[in-house]
């Protein structure tokens, strides 16, 4: 079993209304860059928005998993919705059970939410491993955006803020990760509902002396 | 109700459109011994009168904890009302289990109507004799409901089911309007109250009482019997003070109090104590 039209990176983090998501519209093919306009962010419900980063197709399952559950949950028709925590813990129990049958939906998955003013920040992965936390990442990003997550996040960051870290962390990803696109896009999920950015480039400056001299001071082989 | 030639099977009309094995099924809830619920805006609680066998006995257990959040009080024949039970349990844990989050009580409610109502469209089932008040708390509130026989379910701000509840449902007609805003403890004093109108002058003790309170930050739980006796001894004495006249001789065997309760109970049901099928 393998991947073979793959997405990289989502990164995600707890701000002062609700949760913010970035991600970058590339899609590959094993080494190609086939795809350039893959939305990888979607509003599910009325409380939660879900990032994927791995195998589009399996995505795309997930994505058909997740409308039956919320069309059951509105035909109940009874005042009550299944909120971020519910349909974490959904795809936690999903992702899990399809590891044990040998049969793996190759993804990460990124799910935010706000609902009754509560935010919600959580992923799973393609083996079930879940948790929670103030800001999330998936693939690459756990090695390259965490970091600057970690050193910078605080509580109740502004929107203005929050995307300026996520921007950040997307540049260092598009400098280092080799299936990164300039491309992306940033979602953010409020109290209030769902928007997704329309696509935009980040500014880029390639002549550091480190990129221009790569091996300068380098030890090793590699 | 008497016998007639389209009460053999629940598959089975009358011509006036009734289904008379789901009435009947029904009764079997009027039999049970009473069992009562009411509703604040952040608490239910239940009560229910326990009968024992005899005094060697122990006494049918009425209220089963469903969930920390949801409780019922069953009326009618008890083995039907502990199937149900299990059922509720099972649901509530599986629906926590995958989504981490407790059941909403209007939805279990609605699974357990749709399964009474299958008993009433096969012809080789019979309906559940029992009665539920379901008591429980979720995002939009606390709530009470009330599940039949027939499939229907209502939602109560507080009702009374079983023998001699009539006398009860009376008494919290008059109070209801008071409930949404009470406080815990007099939720709790109303519910043993309307306990003691269904004993018709029989001594109110808690060893033939049970009462169940769910709440906001308080998981469903029933009450132990040393704290039912204290809330009834506040008010008895109290009672006593104030009004000897509606202390009748509750010192003269059950069934005279039987008798002389029949002015105030409601026509149409028994008046014996508990039924052969609460057992």
């Amino acid at each position: 079993m393998y991947p073979y039209v793959t997405v990289t990176s989502v990164v995600a983090l707890k701000y002062k209304d609700g949760i913010l998501m970035a991600a970058d519209m590339g899609g590959s093919y094993g080494s190609t860059l086939r795809y350039k306009s893959v939305e990888r962010m979607k509003p599910i419900g009325k409380h939660s928005l879900l990032g994927a980063s791995g195998e589009i197709s399996d995505f795309q399952e997930i994505l058909k998993y997740l409308d039956e559950l919320i069309l059951y949950d509105n035909m109940w028709d009874d005042g009550n919705s299944l909120g971020p925590k519910e349909v974490h813990n959904y795809l936690t129990r999903v992702m899990y059970n399809r590891r044990n049958k040998f049969n793996p939906l190759w993804n990460s998955l990124v799910l935010g939410g706000v609902k009754k003013g509560e935010k919600y920040l959580g992923t799973v992965s393609m083996i079930g491993v879940n948790f929670e936390d103030n800001h999330v990442a998936t693939g690459f990003g756990n090695h390259l955006a965490r970091p600057i997550l970690r050193q910078e996040w605080h509580e109740n960051l502004s929107f203005e803020d929050g995307v300026k870290i996520l921007e950040k962390c997307m540049r260092v990803l598009l400098y280092r990760d080799r299936s990164a696109v300039n491309k992306l896009q940033i979602a953010k999920i409020t109290e209030e509902g769902v928007t997704i950015s329309q696509p935009y480039s980040l500014k880029t400056y390639w002549e550091f002396s480190a990129f221009e001299n790569p091996t300068q001071g380098a030890v090793g082989s590699w | 109700m008497f016998r007639n030639q389209y009460d053999t099977d629940v598959t089975t009309w009358s011509p006036a459109g009734r289904l008379f094995q789901v009435e009947y099924a029904m009764e079997a809830v009027k039999q049970g011994s009473a069992a009562i619920g009411l509703r604040s805006k952040t608490h239910v609680v239940l009560g229910c009168v326990n009968k024992a066998n005899s005094e060697l006995s122990s006494h049918q257990k009425k209220i089963f904890e469903v969930d920390d959040h949801i409780g019922v009080a069953i009326a009618g024949l008890t083995a039907d009302g502990r199937v149900l039970s299990r059922y509720m349990r099972n649901e509530c844990i599986n629906y926590s289990f995958t989504y981490e989050s407790p059941l909403p009580v209007g939805r279990l409610v609605v699974q357990l109507a749709d399964k009474a109502q299958v008993c009433t469209q096969r012809s080789w089932k019979r309906p559940y004799g029992v009665g539920l008040l379901v008591a429980g708390l979720d995002e939009s509130g606390a709530h009470l409901y009330y599940n039949c026989p027939s499939g229907n379910y209502f939602e109560y701000q507080a009702f009374a089911i079983g023998s001699r509840s009539q006398a009860a449902k009376t008494y919290l007609e008059r109070r209801f309007e008071n409930f949404t805003d009470s406080s815990r403890d007099d939720l709790v004093k109303d519910a043993i109250m309307a306990i003691r109108e269904t004993l018709q002058g029989e001594t109110l003790k808690s060893a033939i009482c049970t009462i169940a309170v769910v709440g906001a930050g308080e998981p469903f739980h029933v009450l132990d019997q040393g704290t039912v006796q204290q809330i009834i001894d506040t008010f008895e004495t109290a009672a006593e003070q104030e009004d000897p006249a509606t202390e009748p001789d509750a010192a003269t065997g059950q069934e005279a109090a039987a008798e002389q309760g029949t002015a105030a109970d409601h026509g149409g049901s028994t008046d014996e104590g508990a039924a052969p099928m609460d057992i």
